[in-house]
């Protein structure tokens, strides 16, 4: 643990276990996620990665563990303390889900809008300030659509945002949903596996987003992913788990040598091990 | 099924022959087999199986149909059979609707002046399409089951009414009283039922409508029991009776009393009440909690992710909509002048989710042509005696095959960059909860 002291880590679990009944989800994991970094979490199917995402985003309570968020200005939370919806409020921690969970019956831009939710509950006065249209209202108000357009035209859909979210193509609801997590104005983004689905052209946009994100926001991003070309291209650091424990973590090139992460997705499907293997050449 | 032309003719009659089937053992014996007492109290019995074929042979061709009505005729919103440029008239004339039907009814007491009948069914009308859309911020937005609705009804006509007749309060201090009771225990229900959702939400809300109506039934020395709240003073124009006396308003005008006065001026106090309730509604669909209650209906476990406390979320829903539910109830006790708990039984909460349900949920505009087509339509087949509910029961199911998510069955966005374009109702969630 010598590295955490070096290290600038913005997210740490440390010694995190789920249970679910007799299975065990996750066990006794510990990693860090570095400020301004893209942190990758990568394993086979039914490895724990996403449960890890439900424990730090505070849908799972852990059976036990800590995960420590440490904001830029010096001040500590611990994760498994806030609950549900406190997470994203207080913590600032966003998250995408793997299958993604828009407000399909809401425009592109209502979603951006409810992302904003807090922020402007705040604006609204607890919305008697918005009931009789206060000045002060109507400039947050503006504000919020001008940060919601900034992100449609980010992530290439001004043309769409009068659009249901349902209606759009699932590339870009991929994309609505980040954008959506990056209006909460978060300091660490999760993405569960965002790539999931895309063609190599819309992995590629991605990637570049995500690495905008880092380099434009500074938000640190915590990843999980099937798509190695993407994992290999962006991510920091990459942590492999397999059967709820960590089984590797180090550069994305070092990952890929190691013996053990080709054995765990050998033994979990050839062709994924074969992308692990394939993404370096 | 709706997409390709036709099922053929095969799958209709095989679902008629199911139908009927269904029918002809259900009816066996309900109708089939008739028995009485007979005069030394033994058991006779005989058999009808004419009426029974009969029936058997209705339900055989109704399914018939019904199957084809599905076909040729709806449901309009998914099947994009009509033509563009019909579509964008519809919708031209569909914009006009409301603007007229507003003018329309404020000028009902103009037109109608003379006709007492007329008045009270717009205001009977004007009091459930003020219901149906406070019950609509609960169901249509925030999408929470809520049969119990008509709890805060009462919660809001007995406030006004012992407020009223025990202390002398005004109607118009009683009124806003009578709204935040209502909310108060709107949220006082919230409080216990939010961790449940769909059907337990629907039975737990359902049973508090009763509660609420056993209180009211049992609790003598407070409310009067079955015997109910009486006298209870009518509206006055801000202290100004409309009575005849020499303080009344009449004589202040200096013009002829006449009891319409009094009814010309409850129809423009629900009237009021009923575009308060519209415009708060509206108004608070565009501000961040309005967003928050369609958020929620749209997928809560993507709102807690943001950072939405769907606690607070859910009851200030559940408040917003008791609490015009309340004021609504204050009206329909001055407007009375006597309530009972027989007023608000669950056939209330029931009809007033019809309304919503058939308005479309979410749609303002729905809900106020539903209320008038339940009412009057209820009105209108007065005629019919005992055939009116299975009439009124046929229009529903025909309505349900045309427009299965409502009359309007589409959903305005609260924001937009360029396009205010209406969003189809087969995206929009129905809530879960
Ligand atoms: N809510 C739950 N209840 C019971 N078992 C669960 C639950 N969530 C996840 N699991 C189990 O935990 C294991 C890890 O699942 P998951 O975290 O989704 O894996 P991954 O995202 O890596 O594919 C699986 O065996 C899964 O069945
Ligand atoms: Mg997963």
């Amino acid at each position: 643990m010598s590295a955490d002291q070096i290290l600038d880590h913005i997210l740490s679990v440390d010694h995190l276990s789920m249970r679910f009944g007799g299975i065990v989800a996750v066990n006794d994991l510990s990693f860090g996620a570095e400020r301004r970094k893209i942190t990758a979490l990568i394993g086979p199917n039914g490895a724990g990665k996403t449960t890890v995402f439900n424990c730090i985003t505070g849908f799972y309570k852990p059976t036990s563990g800590s995960m420590r968020l440490a904001h830029d200005d010096g001040h500590n939370i611990q994760l498994e303390r806030l609950n549900d919806f406190r997470i994203s409020k207080q913590a600032k921690v966003a998250r995408t889900f793997q299958n993604i969970r828009l407000f399909p019956g809401m425009t592109a831009l209502e979603n951006l809008m409810v992302a904003q939710h807090n922020a402007l509950m705040r604006a609204s006065g607890l919305t008697l300030l918005g009931l009789i249209g206060a000045p002060s209202w109507r400039v947050a108000e503006k504000a919020a659509i001008d940060l919601a357009r900034t992100w449609l035209e980010r992530i290439d859909l001004l043309d769409r945002a009068d659009d249901a979210a349902g209606n759009l193509p699932y590339g870009d609801q991929r994309r609505l949903e980040i954008a959506r997590a990056m209006c909460t104005e978060p300091a660490l983004l999760c993405l569960d596996e965002p790539a999931a689905g895309l063609n190599a052209r819309e992995s590629a946009s991605l990637s570049e987003l995500l690495l905008s994100i880092r380099a434009n926001q500074g938000t640190s991003i915590l990843l999980i992913e099937h798509d190695m070309s993407v994992v290999m291209e962006i991510s920091d650091h990459v942590v492999v788990m397999d059967y709820g424990v960590k089984i590797a973590e180090g550069t994305p090139q070092h990952v890929r040598d190691d013996p053990r992460v080709i054995a765990a997705y050998l033994g979990a499907d050839e062709e994924e091990a074969i992308a692990v293997m394939e993404s370096g050449t | 099924m709706q997409t390709s032309r036709a099922p053929g003719v095969a799958f209709i009659f095989k679902k008629a022959l199911i139908s009927a089937l269904v029918a002809l053992v259900l009816f066996s014996l309900m109708i089939g087999v008739r028995t009485e007492a007979g005069s030394d109290g033994q058991l006779t019995y005989w058999t009808r199986f004419g009426d029974l074929a009969m029936m058997v042979a209705t339900v055989f061709g109704g399914s018939i149909v019904v199957e084809l009505l599905r076909q040729w005729w709806g449901p309009v919103g998914t099947v994009r059979v009509v033509p563009p440029q019909v579509t964008s008239a519809l919708s031209f004339a569909g914009r006009l609707v409301a603007p007229v039907l507003l003018i329309f009814t404020f000028l009902v007491p103009v037109i109608f002046y003379n006709e007492r009948y007329i008045l009270d069914l717009g205001i009977l009308v004007l009091t459930y399409v003020m219901l149906g859309w406070g019950l609509n911020v609960v169901v249509g937005l925030a999408g929470l089951l809520d049969l119990g609705y008509v709890a805060f009804y009462a919660v809001g006509a007995y406030s006004y009414a012992l407020l009223a007749t025990n202390f002398g309060l005004s109607f118009w201090i009683c009124l806003p009283l009578a709204g935040i009771l209502a909310a108060f225990w709107g949220v006082l229900l919230g409080f216990p039922v939010l961790r449940l959702r769909g059907d337990y939400l629907a039975i737990v809300t359902l049973a508090f409508g009763e509660i609420i109506r056993l209180v009211l039934l049992n609790w003598q020395s407070l409310t009067g029991g079955p015997n109910g709240v009486t006298g209870i003073p009518r509206p006055t124009m801000f202290g100004i009776p409309l009575s005849p006396g020499d303080d009344g308003l009449a004589a202040k005008l200096g013009i002829e009393f006449s009891p319409t006065h009094r009814i010309v001026f409850l129809f423009y106090l629900i009237l009021a009440l009923a575009l308060l309730t519209n415009w708060v509604t509206i108004r608070l669909r565009r501000l961040p909690i309005g967003r928050a209650w369609e958020a929620l209906r749209e997928d809560e476990v993507a709102c807690r992710a943001l950072g939405i406390n769907t606690t607070t979320t859910k009851l200030t829903a559940f408040a917003t909509g008791a609490m015009f539910g309340g004021l609504a109830g204050a009206f329909f006790a001055t407007r009375q002048g006597f309530i009972s708990p027989e007023s608000f039984t669950f056939h209330e909460s029931a009809l007033v989710l019809a309304i919503v349900v058939l308005g479309g949920m979410g749609s303002q505009l729905g809900v106020a042509l539903a209320a008038l087509a339940m009412i009057g339509g209820f009105e209108l087949f007065r005629g019919l005696d005992q055939y009116r509910m299975l009439v009124f029961g046929m229009a529903m199911v025909l309505l349900m095959i045309w427009r299965p998510r409502g009359l309007i069955g589409h959903r305005a966005p609260t924001v937009f960059l360029e396009r205010n374009q209406a969003i189809s109702s087969d995206l929009v969630k129905e809530g879960h909860g």
